[in-house]
């Protein structure tokens, strides 16, 4: 652990994301208590240029909402939808692939054809359609992001399984009479744990993206503050009011980047062979 | 060539079938009723013209009844009918069809050109501030959200600088024709298709930068820098044409995200494709349109899967796979 440590934080990258991600996570954290008052709640004159009014770091949009206070609810909100539909893609995922390299034969076919139909269909576009037919809400964007992420971790845990199915310490646990269940969850699934933390790091990163781009679309739950509509309400009045688009759009990217880089340094620091190699 | 061929549009005509099938299910699983989600009304709807929808679609006949006539319809191209702009919805998707291939084709030789440029000069210069910038800068179009970043891009070369026009496909009552118009609708098509490449780019710079490393360690390499050649030869002869490949591999499979993010873009750009059709569907409630839309992106998806498999065949003809 204390080896594995050392080697992340030697990775100058993973550092800079750790850093902030803390950042994000504490004004998710503490949002409530910096900005009480409701981020819809009209606070200003509309318009207001930042770093000119005190309380107002970041000026207020066209309704006269302190961009700030929208900046700061909205980090929760990114992170959570972020955190949950990973969590129920690696859900649908995790045992299909499971299943697929395990059993082989028709299951794999079976299985594999349907990975392959959710992947080559236009993925955004897809989500878009589901969450316009489901109408927007937290639930339909989390289903949304899910349906559309999942393939590539059934792709990757199966790869993983056919690799591991013929260790002999997976032979040896078949000749002692354990059930395919118990072979699965006790021996096949903790050997396939690094990768598939790499892989959920990046996959929150773009499971944010997406819940960024549908909420400029104005598919965004309706009562919930989010960074993508907050960019998409200023996307009309760009020419007037720069910063209405601007600081939500800068949170999003450095929130992304900050998973991406976690992502690469979990995987120099879990797979040491590699790097070496690269 | 020819069986080959076939196995693929075969595959593809399945896959758009189970798309058909899987708009039916959506349409079903809509709150409401299925006519109103058809009539793109959200409980407003003439009780009278919803009664007469419900006939025409055969809504109180069993439900395979109606999965088998919705198939067949798309099937012979009838998208149904947008009641929002009293047109069909296929007429409507081929009026823009045009702009986003346009876009889509630009912004992707612009990204894998860029993308593999880029990619060889940070592999050859490995460690050095050139790598280093060209990594980093890819690093951070792969975080950026597309959106946002042409958001930004027309503040600064149109507001600020006023470069580039803003929006739109062409200057509306320009006159323009001939080259004029053609050179009218390319500086239109900059920011949007740059834009659209920025994520693929960061994608291809990062596949080939790593996979020229790859290849660099074999031993033809060693072999070829031991006779004396120039290392840029080297890199261009011998490094390049093997390290592309896989790259051309995985250009082919990322054609989905263009078309998702040509959404986005002609949205900011007011690009009239269908991507921006879409986001018209989306705030006028209009189901047909947008299901129709989902269609033809997924065919196009299919479509252009189709053609880089082939290209890629006749480029190595070591590929044998189906």
């Amino acid at each position: 652990m204390l080896d594995f440590l050392k080697r992340f934080a030697g990775n100058r990258g993973a550092v800079i994301g750790a850093l902030l991600l803390v950042v994000t996570l504490l004004l998710a954290i503490f949002s409530p208590m910096l900005y009480p008052q409701s981020p819809w709640a009209i606070a200003q004159r509309p318009f207001l240029e930042p770093f000119t009014t005190e309380g107002y770091l970041m000026g207020t949009d066209t309704l006269g909402r302190n961009v700030a206070s929208g900046l700061a609810h909205g980090a929760y909100i990114s992170l959570l939808i972020g955190l949950i539909s990973t969590l129920v893609s690696l859900a649908i995922g995790i045992p299909l692939g499971a299943c697929a390299g395990y059993f082989g034969g028709w299951v794999d076919d079976i299985l594999m054809r349907v990975t392959e139909f959710f992947q080559v269909i236009p993925t955004f576009a897809f989500a878009v359609v589901l969450v316009a037919i489901l109408q927007p809400s937290l639930t339909s964007i989390i289903t949304a992001i899910a349906l559309v992420s999942w393939p590539p971790v059934a792709r990757l845990l199966r790869g993983e399984v056919l690799a591991l199915k013929s260790r002999e310490f997976i032979e040896a646990a078949q000749l002692s009479g354990q059930s395919s269940t118990t072979i699965i969850l006790r021996q096949i699934m903790p050997n396939t744990l690094s990768p598939v933390v790499v892989m959920s790091s990046m996959m929150i990163a773009t499971a944010i993206l997406t819940e960024s781009a549908l909420s400029f679309m104005g598919l965004g739950d309706p009562e919930i503050m989010s960074w993508g509509y907050m960019v998409g309400a200023g996307r009309t009045v760009i020419r007037q009011a720069w910063w209405i688009s601007f600081f939500p759009g800068l949170a999003i990217l450095l929130t992304v980047l900050a998973f991406n880089l976690i992502g690469e340094g979990l995987n120099d620091a879990l797979n040491p062979r590699l790097r070496k190699r690269g | 060539m020819l069986g080959f061929l076939l196995t693929r549009v075969g595959k593809a005509a399945v896959v758009l079938l189970c798309i058909t099938v899987l708009n039916f299910l959506l349409i079903h699983l809509a709150p409401g009723d299925p006519a109103m989600v058809m009539a793109g009304e959200a409980g407003e709807a003439d009780p009278e013209f919803i009664a007469q929808l419900r006939a025409q679609f055969g809504l109180d006949r069993p439900l395979y009844v109606q999965l088998w006539s919705y198939v067949s319809s798309v099937a012979q191209l009838d998208l149904g009918y947008s009641y929002r702009q009293n047109l069909p919805v296929l007429d409507l998707i081929l009026q823009r069809l045009p702009a986003t291939l346009l876009l889509s084709l630009s912004a992707f030789v612009i990204s894998l050109g860029l993308g593999v440029l880029a990619g060889t000069i940070a592999a050859s210069r490995q460690g050095k501030p050139a790598d280093t910038l060209i990594s980093t800068i890819a690093l951070l179009f792969y975080a950026t959200p597309l959106f946002w970043f042409a958001l930004m891009a027309v503040l600064l070369f149109s507001v600020k600088l006023d470069w580039l026009p803003g929006y739109g496909f062409e200057t509306i009552r320009s006159g323009y024709t001939g080259m004029e118009r053609v050179l009218d609708i390319a500086a239109h098509l900059v920011m949007p298709a740059f834009t659209l490449g920025l994520f693929l780019m960061a994608v291809y710079v990062r596949m080939t930068r790593a996979s020229m490393l790859e290849v660099n360690k074999h031993d033809y390499v060693r072999t070829a820098r031991a006779k004396g050649l120039r290392p840029a030869l080297i890199q261009r002869r011998h490094v390049l044409r093997n390290a592309i490949l896989p790259v051309v591999t995985l250009a082919g499979l990322q054609a989905g995200q263009l078309v998702g993010g040509a959404v986005l873009i002609e949205t900011v750009f007011a690009w009239p494709g269908i991507g921006r059709l879409m986001f018209e569907a989306l705030a006028q409630r209009d189901y047909n349109v947008l299901l129709g839309v989902f269609v033809v992106s997924a065919a196009m998806v299919l479509m252009f899967n189709l053609v880089t498999d082939l290209a890629y065949r006749l480029v190595d003809p070591r590929i044998r796979t189906t």
